[in-house]
């Protein structure tokens, strides 16, 4: 229940914080809604030495348009994305997929860009961020950097980011056959298995599929057979049937707990696909 | 020991300053400095909700936040939540409708119920059980409380 | 004693104790605040078994703030070994561990601080060095000795090794003949045997354990306040092993957050704080983390049957023999090994099951002990029991309610002895039954899952029904006492202090005793206070669990009011009739006004008797002064409600999820009081049940880590977790007290968890399930359902 000392600072800008970042000696670790790092240290998982909270940088809060995208800044909470207006008319999935994390009160604090940085091997939005194929702004010491979100998500909570960078914002692409999907863990309630499906449709034909799966494996990732086998068809129950059919075969280091076996999973990531397929295809 | 620092903030309409250890639990913050117990602490995970207060208007879990992040809130406890010694309608209909038994999940639940019909005004049996999926009771099986939050809605 | 006229009993009133509840101003043992008081912190075991090589103490002795680390061999020296409250042999089971550590969380050092994150920070600062020892995790296999023996003196692991019970058991011989049950069988149709599991379950009441513990030096005078379901115990075993006189030992149940049994137990936790405030002259506080809730606040259940059940293909039931395992986990708490005997003791169900033999052993192993959880004991024989009678009514092809109605205990076979020894009270299983049944439209339900089936869906019904023994007494059953304390004073005012020893955590008893004692003596509700949970304010007392608190103790509390009553009428009648003898054996108490009853036009005020029992000018003859008594009540029988329980439950054909569509109880709980507060504690059971039935299990792997440490895999129900449950009842009071009350706070755990599993069973009937084990897991179903898996 309680946490190891620390040391708090909190920035005021961006470059602040990347320059407190830089003097913590390697201690240090950015404080957003602290729904995933608060939790850790609480169960002295994780003893930072320095917590540069990040969370009232002017910069990084808030939802705009951007010439038909639309930008997040990366201390948004989940709640804030769930109402947004812009988002839901926009990319509904990720409101969708908000509306999908944790509880009132997590969805109250917890962040876009938390959830990115720490990528939980079971979290939520990196499933649709891939999907989206979403782009993650970076500041650090020597500028700005834009990351894809299929390049971002590297392995179990390891992501594309050095130390001293900072996730800025979101930028959103925008999709409206798309949908998320998810195998809740019953006790937690993170996915077990999690899959967005963000279709390109001309009438009932899939130009072009972006599928990303969360829960399953060591990461976020995308499903590139799944969606080669969608590219061009036509959606019939038989065309998504067998491109869903062979969702879990390119995944390796496939989870496995109490909760689900990888056995289960691998069937859940055919289950989830489909499902994901359906109702995006039905948008 | 890491430096204290200080903070001020808004609590029950009052505002409070204090030097606190960076590592403090706003949870601890409130029930050990400030004699706020009635916020508590059902769990060290996040789930139980049993420390919801409301930072700001929204509803969060105490126990998952610094006391320094909430330097300049204005934070609302159980304890602030009733007016000239009349009850809150989520209160009223929790005492009503038998909300509660051995009211430890009860004054989080109540901040959840609050947080919930501030956003709806009327919500059907399932967003209510969803508005409160946050908090844990193991005593009442929820009925009641659906029944209490009901209530509120009716009344508010 | 005399008959109340109902006015405010059976009403569904307020509760008067939500107003500080619902304004956060009510306080839990961790909203006390002594000056000068200090924290303990526990350093506990992270590995299952194991020997303790060396525990080096001199950081956490050398950090600014910390008062005193302390090892468990220290401890030794002043603290002996924790008392049990059964009569089996038992290993000696120290507070903190002294030269080696048998599950995953049992204390092993202590330390106390100025504040609790510096005792915390302390803790952690304990170096320990130990051997690990195999862990003994599978109960079967522990009864072979292996992997590993966890205490030397119980060869094979054997706490208990073998304890029957059943047709032709003489309990004073000691023999068993098997005469009547061999017959059984040999006759029988059919035979249907089946393994079944009744896992184990953390009870996890929101609040966590604590305690403070103060002693004052000067006075010699040790207060404790816990987090406990029963002060007075605590209060009788802390003194004993703190080695303080009892009458120097006030124990004090704040506001208590929930118990469901886990806060019966007297922990080594509090023995610790209170020895070591006595040590060191000072306050101190400890309160329990959830993690540490899960580790070391005693489980429940976990027992394993081998089932056979024998019968007629009339669907008649002519035998039953069960064999009971119970994995008790890695010592004997305060009534651990009592609880499977109490599963023992109901496996005659609601039957007249003609031939059963039980046999039931207990096994250690190095998981938290088990002892009692909501039911304690009982829900696991209504579940073995209820399975196999739905076993039967498939076996049979027949309607599950044909069989329970050609095998029930008849109405007029009451009082009924069965075979395990009990003696049922009273009841009309039929009439429950019939209601269940048409409330739930039981016909049009089967209908429906038909129809629901044809559309492809994955849908079962379950029906279950249970009795269960409450109002736990009398002494012969309970090693602490079976009976209740109360007292009453009428105050000079008029208004009523009533004290009871059945210390509530939630049940309410401060209005429902209001309501009856309001009934009583005619005054207003609003006039009167109970007061418990303090022992320096309530005399004695047992507690509140096996729901006795209304059946024994508000027994108690009329008795005493009683008594008080009688006073009080012999003074107003000498207000009312000065100079002449008079009989007031039927004075009325009504409105706040005393009359005789052949003269109701003739009263004196509540109040103006009251203000002249306390200042008797003239002194009635014969008469002392005051108005307050006491009793004590002890019950001749246990009270056996009893109750129908419908549940219909689908699953995800693609994922195994299973949700539940419908719940329905009618329940026989006697005579009730207050039918919002009955009614809150029957959601409250059905909603254990059901976390049983399908989302909790307590899970440690082979080395006895335990895997379902915090609320992240360890799944308590949701508010959306459940459809709406419908309730109903019957009323047949008990005749074993006076209320006719029988008690209710367990009945929702006994019916819903067969009551789903059966509904489960019948969901996959289709794919040849006969039985499947709790909980009710995605990925099991899903097995079943996609590859042919079996339950
Ligand atoms: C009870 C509970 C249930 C939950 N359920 C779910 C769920 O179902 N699904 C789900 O997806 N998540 C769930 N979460 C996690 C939740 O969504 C977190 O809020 C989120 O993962 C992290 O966001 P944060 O803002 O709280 O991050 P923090 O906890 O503040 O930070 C997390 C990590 O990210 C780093 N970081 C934060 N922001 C940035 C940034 N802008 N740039 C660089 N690094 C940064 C931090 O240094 C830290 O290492 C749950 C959490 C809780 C407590
Ligand atoms: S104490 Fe459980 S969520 Fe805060
Ligand atoms: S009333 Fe006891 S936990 Fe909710």
């Amino acid at each position: 229940m309680i946490p190891e000392e620390f040391e708090y600072k909190r920035a005021a800008t961006l470059d602040e914080a990347i320059s407190l970042m830089q003097s913590s000696g390697g201690e240090g670790k950015f404080l957003a809604g602290g729904h995933s790092l608060i939790p850790l240290m609480k169960l002295r998982l994780s003893e930072p030495g320095v917590l540069i909270d990040i969370s009232r940088i002017p910069q990084i809060n808030g939802i705009t348009d951007q010439n038909g995208k639309v930008q997040v800044g990366a201390a948004t909470t989940h709640a804030e994305v769930v109402s947004s207006d812009l988002i839901r008319r926009v990319c509904p999935v990720v409101a969708e997929c908000a509306a999908e994390i944790g509880d009132p009160q997590v969805r109250n604090r917890g962040t876009m860009g938390g959830s990115l940085a720490h990528s939980d091997p079971s979290a939520d939005y990196p499933a649709v961020m891939v999907a989206l194929d979403a782009e993650i702004h970076l500041k650090g010491p020597g500028g700005w950097r834009a990351v894809k979100a299929g390049d971002f998500f590297q392995g179990m909570f390891t992501v594309d980011m050095a130390e001293d960078e900072i996730i800025a914002g979101i930028q959103l692409p925008p999709a409206q056959h798309a949908a998320y999907v998810k195998l809740h863990q019953r006790a937690s309630h993170y996915a077990i298995v999690g899959i967005a499906a963000v279709l390109e449709m001309d009438g009932r034909t899939c130009t072009s599929a972006r599928i990303g799966i969360t829960g399953a494996s060591t990461h976020a990732q995308r499903l590139t057979n799944v969606e080669a086998a969608l590219a061009g068809k036509e959606l019939t129950q038989a065309n998504i049937d067998a491109a869903a059919a062979i969702a879990d075969a390119g995944l390796e280091d496939v989870n496995s707990d109490i909760h689900a076996s990888e056995a289960y999973r691998r069937a859940m990531v055919k289950v989830f696909t489909r499902r994901a397929i359906e109702r995006a295809a039905s948008r | 020991m890491a430096n204290k620092v200080p903070i001020t903030l808004k609590v029950n309409g009052a505002e409070r300053s204090a030097e606190v250890q960076p590592r403090t639990l706003l949870v601890h913050f409130l029930r050990e400095d400030l004699g706020l117990t009635g916020t508590h602490i059902g769990c060290d995970t996040t789930q139980c909700g049993a420390c919801t207060i409301l930072v700001d208007g929204k509803s969060a879990k105490s126990c998952t936040l610094f006391a320094v992040q909430a330097d300049g809130a204005d934070i609302t406890t159980i304890e602030g939540v009733a007016s000239d010694g009349d009850l809150h309608p989520v209160q009223e209909g929790f005492w009503e409708e038998h909300g509660l038994q051995c009211g430890y999940c009860t004054p989080g639940m109540i901040m959840s119920a609050i947080h919930l019909l501030n956003e709806n005004k009327s919500p059907s049996e399932q967003e209510i059980r969803e508005g409160i999926s946050g908090n844990f009771c193991r005593c009442t099986g929820y009925q009641h409380i659906v029944n209490a939050i009901k209530y509120a809605a009716n009344k508010g | 004693m005399a008959i109340i006229t109902p006015k405010m009993i059976g009403e569904r009133v307020k509760r008067r104790e939500d107003p500080r509840l619902i304004q956060g101003r009510a306080t839990y043992v961790d909203d006390i605040k002594i000056a000068g008081m200090l924290h303990l912190a526990f350093r506990r075991s992270d590995i299952a078994h194991g020997i303790i090589k060396s525990i080096d103490v001199s950081a956490a002795q050398a950090m600014p703030g910390v008062e005193l680390v302390i090892t468990g061999a220290e401890l030794k020296e002043f603290l002996p070994p924790m008392p049990i409250g059964t009569p089996f042999p038992s290993p000696d089971h120290y507070s903190v561990a002294v030269d080696r550590v048998r599950y995953q969380g049992e204390p092993v050092a202590v330390v106390v601080a100025a504040d609790r994150y510096l005792a915390r920070d302390a803790a952690d600062a304990i170096e320990i060095e130990y051997e690990p020892l195999p862990a003994v995790i599978d109960p079967e296999r522990a009864m072979t000795g292996e992997p590993a023996i966890v205490h030397e003196a119980f060869a094979n692991n054997l706490a208990v090794p073998y304890v029957p019970g059943g047709t032709g058991f003489d309990p004073v011989a000691g023999t068993v003949d098997n005469t009547a049950v061999d017959k059984a069988f040999a006759e029988a149709d059919f035979v249907l045997s089946q393994r079944m599991l009744n896992q184990r379950l953390a009870p996890t009441a929101m609040e966590p354990r604590g305690v403070v513990a103060h002693y004052e030096p000067g006075k010699e005078h040790l207060t404790i306040w816990s987090s406990t379901q029963n002060p007075h115990i605590l209060k009788t075993f802390v003194a004993a092993l703190t080695g303080t006189p009892d009458n120097q030992v006030r124990a004090i149940a704040p506001e208590v957050g929930g118990g469901f049994g886990c806060k019966i137990n007297i922990y080594g936790e509090d023995y610790v704080a209170a020895a070591l405030s006595k040590k060191l002259g000072k306050p101190l506080k400890w309160i329990e983390d959830r993690s540490e809730a899960f580790q070391a606040t005693i489980h429940g259940r976990d027992i394993l049957a081998y089932v056979d059940i024998a019968g007629k293909n009339d669907g008649r039931v002519t035998g039953l023999k069960i064999k009971l395992i119970a994995d008790i986990g890695a010592y004997n708490m305060i009534l651990t090994a009592a609880i499977p005997t109490l599963t023992m003791l109901m496996l005659n169900g609601t039957y007249d099951i003609p031939a059963i033999r039980a046999e039931l052993t207990e096994v250690f192993t190095n998981k938290m002990p088990t002892d009692a959880y909501r039911g304690a004991g009982r829900p696991e024989g209504a579940y073995f029991v209820e399975r196999a009678m739905d076993m039967v009514a498939r076996h049979l092809n027949m309607d599950p309610a044909e069989v329970k109605r050609k095998n029930f205990i008849k109405a007029d076979q009451f009082p009924f002895a069965t075979q395990m020894g009990a003696v049922y009270d009273s009841g009309d299983y039929e009439k429950t039954l019939d209601l269940a049944l048409k409330n739930a439209k039981w016909e049009e339900l089967k209908a429906e899952r038909d129809r629901m089936r044809a559309d492809g869906r994955i849908v079962g019904i379950g029906l279950s029904f249970y009795v269960e023994v409450c109002g736990l007494g009398p002494s012969a059953s309970l090693p602490t006492g079976g009976w209740e304390y109360s007292s009453v004073t009428v105050e000079r005012s008029g208004k009523i202090t009533a004290t009871t020893g059945a210390s509530p955590h939630g049940q309410g008893n401060e209005t429902t005793f209001s309501q009856m004692l309001s009934d009583q003596f005619g005054i207003p509700m609003g006039d009167i206070t109970i007061l418990h949970g303090d022992t320096g304010v309530v005399k004695q007392g047992i507690g509140t669990f096996g729901s006795r608190s209304q059946a024994v103790g508000g027994t108690a509390l009329l008795k005493a009011g009683e008594k008080v009553k009688d006073k009080m009428a012999r003074f107003a009648a000498a207000l009312l009739n000065p100079n002449e003898e008079t009989d007031t054996s039927n004075m009325v108490f009504a409105e706040g006004r005393i009359s005789f009853k052949d003269a109701p036009g003739q009263s004196v005020g509540f109040s103006d008797v009251a203000a002249y029992a306390y200042v008797p000018v003239p002194l009635p003859a014969g008469m002392e002064p005051g108005l307050s008594d006491q009793a004590f009540f002890e019950p001749a029988n246990n009270t056996y409600p009893y109750g129908a329980h419908i549940a219909m439950l689908e699953i995800d054909r693609e994922t195994g999820e299973p949700r539940l569509l419908k719940m329905l109880a009618v329940d026989d709980a006697g005579t009730i009081i207050n039918p919002l507060i009955v009614e809150g504690q029957l959601h409250g059971g059905l909603a254990q049940g059901i976390g049983q039935a399908m989302i909790e299990e307590v899970v440690y792997d082979e080395d006895g880590q335990l895997i379902t440490g915090s609320f992240m895999d360890y799944a308590i129900p949701r508010a959306t977790d459940f459809p709406w449950f419908e309730l109903d009842k019957t009323v047949t009071p008990t005749p074993v007290n006076p209320l006719g009350a029988k008690g209710v706070g367990e009945a929702g755990t006994l019916g819903s968890t067969p009551c789903i599993v059966n509904a489960a069973v019948d969901a996959l009937s289709p794919f040849g399930v006969k039985h499947i084990d709790m909980m009710l897991r995605p990925e099991k179903l899903w097995r079943i359902i996609n590859e042919g898996a079996t339950g």
